[in-house]
C-alpha cells in the first residue's frame, strides 16, 4: 500500500470515529470525549485504542462494538479494540467543542481542572439554560454515572452536570 | 513482571475484584428501596462503579494468569463456588437498615481510598494504571458516605442508636479487612503493594476520629469474627445463589 492511500483510510478512520456517538451523550463523539489514544492501521488490520471514562459505565461496550462495527463496514478485516488505562482519562480531556456541545443539550460542562474541581463538587456551576451562577449541587450522583444533578435559583429549573474526574 | 510474582499478584488482585463486585451485588439491592430517592440513585451508581472497579481488577487478574481478559471476568463471577471467592466477609452480609449500610460503606471506602492511593504507586506499572483509575471514582463515594456517617451520627436519637448497632456489628469484620493477605509478603518486598500494617495505620487515624466526631462510641472490647477471605459466612452462599441463579440453570449456553 502507497503512503497516501494509508493516509487517506487513517482519515477515514478518523472520520468514522468523530462520527460515533456516546449513546448516552449523543451529541458527543468519542473523538469529543477525548477517549481515543490512538489508531494504528497495518494493511487491512486497524488498532484503536480507547480509555474508558466511567469504569462502569455501560457505554463503553456500545462504543466499542460501534467501532468493531463501522470499521468492519470501512473493509478492514481486522479490527481490534485496546483498552487503555494510563493514564487514566480525565473530564479534561473533553475537547472545547465537546464542552459546548454539553451545554448545548442542557448539561453542565465539568470545571477544570478536573481534580480540583472533583475535590470541591458544591463550588457553583453555570446554569446551561440561564448561564446564571445562583445554583445548588442537590446530588452527587444522577441518572448516568457522569452525571451529578443541580438546582438553578434564578430560572428554578433543575438540570444536570456532568461530574468532574 | 518476573513469574514467581504472577501468582502472587494474581491471588492479591483477585481479592480486590471479589471485594468490590460482592459489595456493589449487595449496593444493587437498594436500587427502589432505598429511604429517599436521591439515595436511591446514590447507592445504584455506587453499585455501578463497583462492578466497573471490579471488572477492572479481573481483567488485570485474566492478564496475569495468562486468559483472555475480555471474557475471564464473566467466568470469575458466574462460575466459581462460593469457596473460591476471596472478599473479605465484611461485604457479604445483608444490607441491613440504612445506617449499616452507610457504615459499612464508608469502612470500606475509606480503606479502598488509602490503599489505592498507595497502589497508585506500584512498581508494576497495569496495577499502578488501575488503581489511580479507580482512585478518581472512589472520591466520590468517601465523600458522600462520610457526610452520612455525620448526619446519622449526629442526627436524630434514633439514627443514633442504629448507626451505634451498626458499628458493634460490623467492627468486628474490620480486622479481616485490614489484615495481610497471604500473598502479601513477596509482593510488598518487591514494591507491588503496601504493607496491609500501612494501610491500617492510615486508615485508623483518619476513621477512629471521624466515627467518634460524628457520636459514635468504638466497641471496647472486640472479638475478631471467626469468618476470613477463605471462610465465608453463609450470607455469600445466598448472595451467588441469587447472582448466578441464571448462569447456574444454563452453565453451557448462558452468554453474558
Amino acid at each position: 500500500m502507497t503512503a497516501p492511500a494509508r493516509d487517506t483510510n487513517l482519515d477515514r478512520i478518523w472520520e468514522v470515529l468523530n462520527e460515533i456517538q456516546d449513546p448516552e451523550i449523543p451529541v458527543l463523539s468519542l473523538v469529543d470525549l477525548g477517549i481515543v489514544r490512538g489508531v494504528d492501521l497495518e494493511g487491512d488490520s486497524v488498532t484503536v485504542r480507547l480509555a474508558p471514562t466511567f469504569a462502569g459505565c455501560p457505554a463503553l461496550h456500545v462504543m466499542q462494538q460501534a467501532v468493531r462495527d463501522r470499521l468492519h463496514g470501512l473493509g478492514f478485516t481486522d479490527v481490534k479494540v485496546e483498552t487503555v488505562l494510563d493514564p487514566p482519562w480525565t473530564t479534561d480531556d473533553l475537547s472545547p467543542a465537546a464542552r459546548e456541545k454539553l451545554r448545548g443539550f442542557g448539561l453542565a460542562p465539568p470545571r477544570r481542572p478536573a481534580a480540583e474541581a472533583a475535590l470541591r463538587l458544591e463550588d457553583p456551576v453555570a446554569c446551561p439554560h440561564c448561564g446564571s451562577l445562583e445554583t445548588d449541587l442537590k446530588n452527587a450522583f444522577g441518572s448516568t454515572a457522569c452525571r451529578t444533578i443541580r438546582y438553578c435559583r434564578s430560572c428554578q429549573q433543575p438540570f444536570e452536570g456532568f461530574k468532574p474526574i | 513482571m518476573n513469574d514467581e510474582m504472577r501468582r502472587p499478584a494474581a491471588a492479591y488482585v483477585l481479592s480486590l475484584g471479589d471485594d468490590e463486585m460482592i459489595l456493589s451485588h449487595r449496593d444493587s439491592e437498594w436500587t427502589g428501596h432505598a429511604p429517599i430517592l436521591e439515595e436511591d440513585i446514590a447507592f445504584a451508581n455506587i453499585a455501578l462503579d463497583e462492578m466497573g472497579h471490579a471488572l477492572l481488577w479481573y481483567r488485570l487478574h485474566a492478564e496475569l494468569v495468562g486468559e483472555d481478559p475480555e471474557v475471564y471476568p464473566d467466568r470469575l463471577v458466574y462460575q466459581r463456588k462460593p469457596a473460591d471467592f476471596r472478599n473479605t466477609p465484611l461485604v457479604e452480609g445483608p444490607k441491613g437498615d440504612w445506617a449499616r449500610s452507610i457504615l459499612r460503606q464508608f469502612l470500606f471506602d475509606s480503606a479502598e481510598l488509602v490503599r489505592l492511593a498507595e497502589l497508585g504507586q506500584s512498581t508494576h506499572a497495569p496495577l499502578a494504571a488501575v488503581a489511580r483509575k479507580i482512585l478518581t471514582e472512589e472520591r466520590y463515594h468517601d465523600r458522600h458516605t462520610r457526610a452520612w456517617v455525620r448526619r446519622l451520627g449526629l442526627g436524630t436519637d434514633e439514627s443514633r442508636r442504629r448507626m451505634q448497632l451498626a458499628l458493634e456489628d460490623l467492627w468486628p469484620f474490620v480486622p479481616d479487612l485490614m489484615a495481610p493477605r497471604p500473598e502479601e509478603e513477596p509482593l510488598v518486598a518487591e514494591g507491588i503493594c503496601p504493607p496491609a500494617e500501612v494501610v491500617r495505620m492510615s486508615w485508623e487515624a483518619d476513621v477512629i476520629p471521624t466515627l467518634q466526631a460524628a457520636g459514635l462510641r468504638l466497641p471496647a472490647e472486640t472479638v475478631p469474627s471467626r469468618f476470613d477471605r477463605f471462610h465465608h459466612t453463609p450470607h455469600l452462599d445466598e448472595l451467588l445463589a441469587e447472582l448466578q441463579s441464571v448462569a447456574r440453570l444454563e452453565p453451557s449456553e448462558a452468554v453474558w
